[in-house]
């Protein structure tokens, strides 16, 4: 049971509005050149796992994620897996499999065409399917009955929203695979007319098209790789119910519950990379993660900044590798989200070793 | 509360529509733009040298793109074919016919296509045909501006070399 878990090599796509007219393996192909040139290793037959994380809803084309084998050079035969869920559950199914000595090393990668379909509306669809999703209520909306509901109650405030959209722009504009950044001021921000009352579109993460990608393995696998690598100390999720009515939409009972499962409250963390869509949901996620104040939060941007579905969450993770293998930070977390208004989340600890 | 005489709803309605614009590719769409000129085109795998058609952008085998376009011939080599007998809804063309898997010249993977104007019965694996295009006014980025393949006299390639021949077919 106690094998450590390395991350050895991340690489994510830029976030753009209109992937143009690349399939699923054509935007795949470069993230997995990239992380096998990490490890110098040369295609998935050199792993002893493969696991992704798409939905084939996103581009409307049934079983895109079997095409998306094709860029794995699956002859002879791999172990290979799917989840039709963010990336960052492959990663969590990958680590499973290592912990239970199926593998030593494992590929995980996730991949989104967001742009063919009207993304808001096509989520609609893994809502409950007989009250909800006959009723196409579209994430924004859903996203806007927890702001209206945290405004109401005195939670947050418009200006608290506006500072995170303002931090995410800022930070954003050190990340050259982000699709929005730049400097805001939170009246500028505020002068914003309303999209979906109360969100203006600020608030919401834009729609993107791109991949990302993953190895991980053994500690013993890392040091024969001879690579830089950083410890994954800890991952866990939970998941409420899909009975939107029977949550309390203002917290998130399931953050909270993961990060006391990882003991994460008042623990030291340099940063932490959390999967919000929503402005507002940032700081449903510091209030449930009770973050320390020096954690610095969303260095990349975040998703405000660019959302690639299905591979945020693994994206996540991977910004987080990368400020510690370059030496910015010690011990970071990762939160990767799925479902609406946070409805599922999972946490992932990294360290430096 | 009195359950009894309430109706069972064993089912409900809700129908799902989503509009998308799809796009095929980067690799398929210079497959398709190609057949709009009437050229049949595939990719070559720049490690396994295998050509694909129609290409999807990598060779799945080695997992890297392709990149190297190869014109492929009309002519083609029957791999496997069906005898439909049952009429499927929509389509015009009337049972029994033949669905073939068909490796074109220059080709190493089949596509899957029509066969017409042959004997159904003497259709066979190696059987050499060829592609009848419809009337150039009427291509589009579509596989069927090439209506159907016809058997050709030429000799049946042996089962070992289907999928091996050059784009100048049996003649080298
Ligand atoms: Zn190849």
């Amino acid at each position: 049971m106690n094998i450590d878990i390395c991350i050895v090599a991340f690489s994510q796509s830029a976030c753009v509005a209109q992937a143009g007219a690349a399939n699923e393996v054509e935007l795949i192909m470069p993230q997995l050149e990239a992380v096998y040139g990490q490890v110098g290793i040369s295609n998935a037959q050199d792993v002893d796992f493969v696991c992704s994380g798409s939905c084939d809803y996103l581009q409307g084309a049934a079983f895109a994620f079997v095409a998306g084998v094709d860029a794995l050079g699956a002859v002879p035969p791999i172990q290979e897996s799917h989840v039709e869920m963010d990336a960052a559950w492959a990663l969590y199914e990958a680590v499973l499999k290592i912990r239970m000595g199926h593998a030593e090393s494992a590929l995980v990668y996730g991949f989104s065409k967001s742009s063919p379909g009207e993304l808001p509306v096509v989520l609609s669809q893994q809502l409950d399917p007989y009250y909800l999703a006959p009723q196409w209520i579209d994430s924004i909306s859903l996203a806007a009955l927890q702001a209206r509901l945290m405004l109401d109650k005195g939670i947050i405030k418009a200006s608290d929203m506006a500072a995170v959209v303002a931090s995410s722009r800022r930070c954003a504009m050190d990340n050259d695979k982000a699709q929005l950044a730049g400097q805001f001021s939170i009246s500028d921000l505020l002068e914003e007319p309303e999209y979906v009352s109360p969100l203006r579109k600020a608030d919401c993460s834009p729609i993107s098209d791109g991949a990302s990608a993953m190895i991980i393995c053994t500690r013993s696998k890392a040091e024969e790789w001879q690579v830089p690598f950083v410890r994954l100390s800890g991952i866990d999720h939970r998941i409420e119910t899909h009975n939107l009515g029977m949550r309390d939409l203002t917290t998130s009972h399931s953050t909270r519950l993961v990060a006391e499962a990882l003991s994460i409250h008042n623990s030291s963390l340099d940063i932490a990379e959390l999967y919000a869509p929503f402005s507002h949901q940032q700081i449903i996620l510091e209030q449930a993660l009770e973050l320390q104040a020096e954690t610095e939060i969303n260095p990349s941007g975040g998703v405000l900044a660019g959302n690639l579905m299905m591979a945020s969450g693994l994206s996540r993770v991977g910004e987080v590798f990368n400020r510690i293998v370059a030496g910015e930070a010690e011990r970071g977390l990762a939160h990767a989200t799925s479902g609406p208004c946070l409805q599922h989340n999972l946490l992932a600890i990294l360290e430096s070793v | 509360m009195d359950n009894k005489n309430k109706e069972v709803i064993d089912a409900i309605e809700a129908p799902i529509y989503l509009k998308y614009k799809f796009t095929a590719g980067l690799a398929p769409a210079r497959f398709l733009s190609q057949l709009k000129q009437g050229v049949l085109t595939g990719q070559r795998c720049p490690k396994c040298d295998n050509v694909y058609v129609p290409p999807r952008g990598s060779c799945p085998a080695c997992g890297v793109a392709t990149e190297e376009e190869v014109v492929l011939g009309d002519k083609a080599t029957v791999q496997s074919f069906t005898i439909v007998s049952i009429p499927i809804p929509g389509n015009p063309i009337q049972p029994p016919y033949i669905v073939a898997n068909l490796v074109p010249d220059g080709a190493n993977i089949s596509f899957i296509h029509l066969m017409s104007e042959c004997v159904n019965e003497e259709v066979r694996i190696g059987q050499r045909v060829t592609a009848i295009w419809k009337p150039r006014e009427e291509w589009d980025f579509a596989m069927d501006n090439i209506r159907y393949f016809k058997p050709l006299d030429e000799p049946d390639v042996p089962a070992e070399l289907i999928g091996h021949l050059s784009v100048n077919g049996t003649e080298n």
